[in-house]
């Protein structure tokens, strides 16, 4: 293992994404708090939606801005490097074995996830006026939740990224993002799903349940939630198989 | 110091269709194999590489020459440990390419065939992070940065993103970078396609003081000019195998007689080549469909005298005479009947 060459390839990904950072932030922020304002907002000072709904929401909200961000950070560039015109290949050249590259973008996709993370909090508290009651009660619960989703998120970015063609992105977004986003109890939570027993169970598969649940479960204990336990359990679970999934795929990918 | 490079019996066959080619669309975790169909679906094999063996000295310019599709990229993928050998073993220097690949990569400076530069960055970017990569400290890849964008002619454009740069731009700043962490064995895969003659004959002016500094280069190239005023020893590959190696002299002495005239006629019987190959100074006469003839011999011009009579003789009419000096091209004529550039 090689620290200097490790340091400089993310100093890279920290240089690039410093340079795109206000479309980077539009592109991970826009949508959640667009989602905010108007469950969050309009629909509870509209009376449609009780003002405990909020505490629901801004939990579900930071979760997928989290996974979005940190899967859209890793795989989006990977998707185009590793496509005609092998950009990644310089890196590939670097003094380091292959698999330390995957783990570089790894860790750059975690500390994207975690940023966007931490943003949406005060954005999305702002976005939803009063009425808010989070609790920081149990930091490291939260602390625990954030660095397993964050690693959720790249991990899972680094599977799809070297799974899907450059021609694909759309299809990833509608086909894999979009119902994980919808079934990620992110909106609701898991206990909601109650009297649709099949589609409870069935959702369990979806990492987003465990990262709305457990951000829902360290931020507003108050809601109903899945036991944090559980939830550290499965995306421990989670994030130990895309992450090998992850690498597998890449150090196939690095080399014809 | 200076580093060779020991190629021992490298087989390469390809079981999916290798990163330059064109990929298909699907996703590669979803099996696009239809159940129930018991005929199984013919294997995709493409064997690059069919047992080659090779020295490269410390310290010389060596050149890959061969067709499109020889082996040539496939070679200096796997020294460059970007592709995995199906057989056979490769050293840079002491090192196992695939075994001990960051101890080997230490080592190279590549320049591949399209350049692959980093498009989120600037050309000066480019080159300063990959001093980084390989562990320059900040001032020295600041001044070899610079050093570097000077000598390539790209201080104007240093700042700039590279996916602005035109293809000679992105050629020079790919050589550049390769060259950026002063690497003992540099690497150039075509380095001269798409460049126009002003910017290669620059190219070759580089790669010459590169290697007055005790440096290997090697060169795959398609160009018998390139080969011929660069290099110092060729292997000469076609169909993944080495057909000839030497030096560029005793590579062109090699063909019978050194000069070929490549002879058509409206016909040309067995007894027509017979009558050839009793004329002076022809070593070897030959013929594919005995319309064509290619009349191997020391001398050129001063043939075509006594070709026509004889031909006259025989009943036969010349159509069209091309006669080539020894070169390169000849030699790969040659050994393979084919022309390099077909």
């Amino acid at each position: 293992m090689n620290w200097r060459t490790f340091y400089a390839l993310l100093a890279r990904d920290g240089h690039v994404a410093r340079r795109n950072l206000l479309p980077m932030l539009l592109q991970n922020l826009l949508q959640p708090l667009l989602l905010t304002f108007v469950f969050g907002r309009i629909l509870t000072t509209s009376g449609m939606m009780k003002g405990e709904f909020k505490n629901v929401l801004l939990p579900g909200v930071m979760a997928i801005s989290m996974v979005l961000s940190g899967v859209q950070a890793v795989a989006m560039p990977l998707i185009t490097e590793f496509q005609f015109t092998r950009e990644i290949e310089d890196r590939l050249l670097a003094p380091i074995e292959n698999g330390w590259l995957a783990v570089e973008k790894i860790v750059a996709g975690m500390i994207q996830a975690l940023v966007a993370g931490l943003v949406v909090i005060p954005a999305a508290w702002l976005t939803m006026g009063s009425g808010v009651n989070i609790s920081f009660r149990n930091p490291l619960e939260f602390a625990a939740v954030c660095l397993l989703v964050a690693l959720l998120s790249s991990a899972g970015g680094l599977a799809l990224g070297c799974s899907v063609g450059q021609t694909q992105i759309g299809l990833m977004f509608s086909l894999i993002l979009a119902p994980m986003m919808m079934f990620g109890c992110a909106y609701y939570p898991w206990s909601a799903l109650a009297s649709f027993r099949v589609l409870q169970w069935a959702v369990l598969v979806n990492p987003l349940v465990y990262a709305s649940e457990g951000l829902r479960g360290a931020l507003a204990p108050q809601v109903p939630h899945i036991a944090l336990w559980i939830v550290l359990s499965a995306l421990a679970v989670l994030d130990a198989a895309l992450l090998v999934l992850g690498l597998k795929k890449f150090q196939k990918k690095a080399v014809s | 110091m200076g580093i060779g490079i020991r190629i021992e019996d490298l087989h390469k066959v390809y079981t999916s269709p290798p990163p330059s080619a064109a990929r298909g669309a699907g996703f590669s975790f979803v099996s696009q194999r239809s159940p129930g169909t018991k005929e199984k679906k013919k294997k995709f094999e493409v064997v690059a590489l069919g047992g080659i063996s090779l020295e490269i000295r410390a310290g010389e310019v060596f050149g890959l020459l061969g067709p499109n599709g020889a082996g040539k990229s496939t070679t200096i993928g796997i020294l460059t440990t970007r592709t995995q050998p199906t057989k056979g073993r490769a050293f840079i220097g002491e090192y196992d390419v695939w075994k001990q690949q960051v101890l080997a990569k230490r080592l190279i400076g590549v320049v591949p065939q399209r350049p692959n530069l980093d498009f989120a960055l600037t050309a000066r970017e480019i080159l300063l992070f990959h001093g980084a990569y390989f562990g320059q400290g900040a001032r020295e890849r600041e001044r070899r940065a610079q050093e570097l964008l000077e000598k390539f002619q790209l201080t104007d454009r240093a700042d700039h993103m590279v996916r602005t740069f035109s293809g000679g731009m992105m050629q020079r700043l790919s050589i550049a970078r390769a060259m950026a962490h002063d690497p003992e064995v540099l690497f150039l895969d075509e380095p001269s396609a798409g460049l126009d003659p002003q910017t290669r004959l620059l190219l070759w002016d580089i790669i010459r003081d590169y290697h007055r500094l005790g440096k290997t280069i090697v060169i795959t190239t398609h160009y018998m000019d390139e080969a011929d005023s660069l290099c110092e020893r060729l292997a000469i590959i076609d169909h993944g195998r080495i057909i000839a190696q030497g030096t560029p002299r005793e590579l062109k002495s090699s063909i019978p007689g050194g000069y070929l005239l490549r002879l058509r006629f409206d016909r040309a019987p067995e007894e027509l080549l017979a009558e050839f190959r009793k004329l002076p100074g022809v070593s070897e006469v030959r013929t594919a469909d005995h319309v064509a003839a290619d009349v191997y011999a020391d001398r050129g011009g001063p043939l075509i005298g006594p070709i026509v009579t004889t031909a006259q003789a025989a009943g036969v009419e010349l159509h069209d005479v091309h006669i080539s000096e020894p070169s390169l091209e000849t030699l790969f004529l040659h050994h393979t009947g084919r022309s390099l550039r077909n």
